[in-house]
C-alpha cells in the first residue's frame, strides 16, 4: 500500500515523508485484561495521525505506550528506524516526543510563563553552581530559552496571561497552555490526548487552527486522539480506528468512513 | 500612590526575570540590605542580638532550606532538627580537628556534609510520598539525635556529652566562644543569611526551581516533559539540607555556644521550622523570612506584653504562646495556605491600584 521510505501526498497537496514511529504487533495487558491486542500502525513525518474509537477501546493506553508510560508485553516500538528499548518517560521526552493529557496536567502553582518554560527543560543544562549565582551559562540559557518560549506564547496567542497563575485560568485556556508547554519542547512528534474534549465550538475551532498551524509552520508530526468525528475527519491525514483493543480500520478519513467494521463499531450491530 | 509600576518597563528578558522586576521593590531591597549591613551593626546590643536578630537570621536560613524541600519540591520533611544537628556536629568536629582553618569555611563544609546526609535520607522519597515520606524523615530525625547522643566520637568523648564551641575569629575578631561582640556575631550570621537567600532565590527562579515545582505540582506531567524525578528530588534534598546544615552550624557555634543534642535539635525544632515555613508561606523565599521573624518575635512580644506590662506569671505566658502558635497554624492552614507571603502579595496587588480599585 504505502512505500516504507517514500511518503505520499495528501489531498491538500502536503508532502508526507517516511516513517517516524512504527508500532509492531503491540499487545498490552493489565493482569487478565487485554487493553491492546496485536496492533500495528505507523506514523509518518509531517502527517496528522488520528486514533479514534469508542470509549474503552484502548486509545489512551496506545498513547501511553508511545510516550513510554506503559511497556507492552509483546511487540516493539520503532522510532526513527530502530527499535526503542523500554524507557523511562523522561528519556522518551529527550528523544523529542511531547504530549498533552486528557485531563489537564498543568503545574497549577506556577505562572503560564513558567509552565511553558518547563517545556524547555530538556534544552537547559546549566550546572547548579552557575544557577546559584545566576551568571554565565545559567543567565544566557535562561534568556535564549525565554525567547523560544515567548515565540510559542505569541503563536498560541496567550501573551496577555503569561504572568497569570495557571490555577486562575478557564478550562479552554488551560488546554492551550498545555499545548504551549508541549510545543515549547520543540518536539519532533507531538501526542495530543483529546485536545478538544469539553470545549465549546469556538474553542474547538481555535484549537483546530492551532493544530493545523503547528503542523504547517513547525512541520511537527502529530498523533491525536479525539472523539469529535467532524474534527477528526477534517484535521487528520490518516486515521487508526480501535475497538476493544483491536485495530479495525486504518486509512484516510474517507476510507475509514466507508469501512463497514468501523460503522458497526460506532453505530452498533446486532449479533444474531 | 506608594507602590507604582507604571512607566517601569522591562526591555530585555533578563530584566524581566530578575528578582525584583519592579523598581520600587528593587530600591526597597537595596535599602533593607544597606540598613542591615551598615546601620544595624552600630545599634545592636547583646539583648537584641541574642533575643531577636541571631535567632531570626539563623532560623531564616533553616526555613529557606526547608522551603526549598517542602515549599518548592513538595517533599514533606520532619527531619529538620536532625539535619541541623548534623550541621552542628559537623561544624564542631571540623572546628576541633582543623583549628587553623577559618570558621567561615567550617560552616560551609558543615553544610556540605549535611547535604550528603540529606541525600541519603532523601533516597526513600523516590518511592514514597506525602505522609509516608514525612514518617521516613521522622525516622531520620530520631536516628540522628540518637547517633549524636550515643557515639562519643561525635562529642570528642567529653564527660558531659555536650559539645561547646571554642573561640574562633574572623579577621581577628572573635565570632564564637565567650568573648564575642554582638555586632560581630550578627554580621557573621547576616552574611550567611543574605548569601543563602540570594542563592536560594537564584536557584528557584531558574530551571532547577522549575524542575522542583513541576515535581511538586504534578510529578507525572513533570516526568513526561523530561524531568528526571530522581535528580530533581535528590538535588532538592541536597540543597535543602545544605542550608539547614549551615543554620545548624551557626545555631550551635555562634548562637548557643554549647549544645546538648536531644534538647536543642529534637523533634520540637523540626516542627518549629515547619511552622515557620507554613506561616510564612510555602514556596516563597520572602515567606521564610516572614515566618522566621514571626515565630521569633512572637515569644518576645508576648513576654513584653504579658510579663512586663500585664504582670502575668512567666509560665502562663509560655502556655499562651503555645496556644497562640497552634491557633495560628490552624487559621493559616484554613484561611491562607500560602501564608504571610501571600498576604503580602495581595497587599501589594491592592496597593498597586490604590486608591482607585479599578
Amino acid at each position: 500500500m504505502l512505500d516504507q521510505a517514500e511518503g505520499y501526498t495528501t489531498a491538500d497537496g502536503r508532502k508526507i515523508g517516511g516513517v517516524v514511529m512504527e508500532m509492531k504487533n503491540i499487545t498490552l495487558k493489565f493482569g487478565g485484561v487485554t487493553a491492546i491486542k496485536d496492533i500495528s500502525f505507523d506514523i509518518r513525518e509531517g502527517e496528522i495521525r488520528a486514533i479514534i474509537g469508542p470509549n474503552g477501546a484502548g486509545k489512551s493506553s496506545m498513547l501511553n505506550v508511545v510516550s513510554g508510560f506503559y511497556v507492552p508485553q509483546e511487540g516493539e516500538v520503532w522510532y526513527r528506524g530502530a527499535p526503542r528499548p523500554p524507557m523511562k518517560p523522561y528519556e522518551v521526552a529527550r528523544q523529542g516526543i511531547a504530549r498533552t493529557f486528557q485531563n489537564i496536567a498543568l503545574f497549577e502553582g506556577m505562572s503560564v510563563l513558567d509552565n511553558v518554560m518547563t517545556g524547555r527543560l530538556t534544552h537547559m543544562s546549566a550546572g547548579i553552581g552557575a544557577q546559584a549565582i545566576w551568571k554565565g551559562k545559567a543567565e544566557a540559557e535562561e534568556t535564549a530559552n525565554r525567547e523560544v518560549a515567548e515565540k510559542i506564547i505569541d503563536f498560541l496567542e496567550i501573551q496577555s496571561i503569561r504572568k497569570t497563575p495557571v490555577a486562575r485560568l478557564p478550562y479552554g485556556l488551560k488546554k492551550r497552555v498545555e499545548l504551549a508547554r508541549a510545543l515549547a519542547a520543540e518536539p519532533q512528534l507531538l501526542l495530543l490526548d483529546e485536545p478538544m474534549a469539553g470545549m465549546n465550538v469556538e474553542e474547538k475551532e481555535d484549537m483546530c487552527r492551532f493544530v493545523l498551524d503547528v503542523n504547517d509552520e513547525f512541520g511537527t508530526t502529530i498523533a491525536l486522539i479525539e472523539h469529535d468525528m467532524g474534527v477528526v475527519m477534517d484535521l487528520s491525514d490518516r486515521v487508526v480506528v480501535m475497538d476493544y483493543g483491536k485495530k479495525i480500520g486504518d486509512g484516510t478519513p474517507d476510507e475509514v468512513r466507508a469501512n463497514q467494521e468501523v460503522i458497526d463499531a460506532y453505530l452498533g450491530v446486532s449479533h444474531d | 500612590m506608594f507602590y507604582r509600576e507604571a512607566g517601569d518597563f522591562s526591555t530585555t528578558y533578563s530584566q524581566d526575570s530578575q528578582t525584583f522586576p519592579i523598581k520600587f521593590d528593587r530600591y526597597r531591597y537595596y535599602v533593607v540590605m544597606a540598613v542591615a549591613f551598615l546601620v544595624v551593626p552600630f545599634l545592636i546590643n547583646d539583648y537584641w542580638a541574642n533575643a531577636v536578630m541571631l535567632p531570626f537570621l539563623i532560623y531564616a536560613i533553616a526555613a529557606i532550606g526547608l522551603n526549598i524541600l517542602t515549599g518548592y519540591c513538595g517533599q514533606v520533611s520532619l527531619g529538620t532538627g536532625g539535619f541541623m544537628a548534623v550541621g552542628a556536629y559537623a561544624c564542631y568536629k571540623l572546628m576541633t580537628a582543623m583549628p587553623d582553618v577559618n570558621i567561615f569555611f567550617h560552616v560551609i563544609l558543615a553544610g556540605g556534609i549535611t547535604a550528603i546526609v540529606g541525600v541519603l535520607f532523601g533516597l526513600p522519597s523516590l518511592r514514597i510520598k506525602g505522609f509516608y515520606l514525612a514518617v521516613a524523615t521522622l525516622a531520620a530525625q530520631f536516628f540522628l539525635v540518637w547517633l549524636f547522643n550515643r557515639v562519643p566520637w561525635f562529642y570528642n568523648y567529653s564527660a558531659s556529652g555536650q559539645i561547646s564551641s571554642p573561640e574562633r575569629t574572623v579577621f581577628g575578631i572573635p565570632v564564637t566562644g565567650a568573648n564575642t561582640d554582638a555586632w560581630a556575631t550578627y554580621l557573621f550570621c547576616l552574611v550567611f543569611c543574605a548569601g543563602s537567600a540570594i542563592i536560594a532565590r537564584n536557584l528557584t527562579r531558574g530551571s532547577l526551581g522549575r524542575t522542583w515545582m513541576a515535581i511538586r505540582d504534578m510529578d507525572i506531567a513533570a516526568e513526561i516533559i523530561g524531568v528526571n524525578p530522581l535528580r530533581a528530588k535528590l538535588t532538592a534534598f541536597a540543597l535543602s539540607s545544605f542550608f539547614v546544615g549551615v543554620s545548624g552550624a551557626l545555631f550551635f557555634s555562634v548562637y548557643l555556644g554549647a549544645v546538648e543534642v536531644g534538647e536543642v535539635f529534637g523533634i520540637n525544632k523540626s516542627f518549629l521550622v515547619l511552622f515557620m515555613v507554613i506561616i510564612g508561606g510555602l514556596g516563597s523565599i520572602f515567606g521564610s523570612f516572614a515566618g522566621a521573624a514571626f515565630l521569633v518575635l512572637l515569644p518576645v512580644l508576648l513576654k513584653l506584653v504579658g510579663v512586663d506590662m500585664l504582670g502575668w506569671a512567666t509560665d502562663i505566658v509560655a502556655h499562651i504562646q503555645l496556644v497562640v502558635v497552634g491557633l495560628l497554624i490552624v487559621v493559616f492552614l484554613i484561611m491562607e495556605p500560602h501564608g504571610l507571603a501571600q498576604l503580602w502579595r495581595l497587599a501589594k496587588e491592592k496597593l498597586r491600584l490604590w486608591p482607585f480599585p479599578h
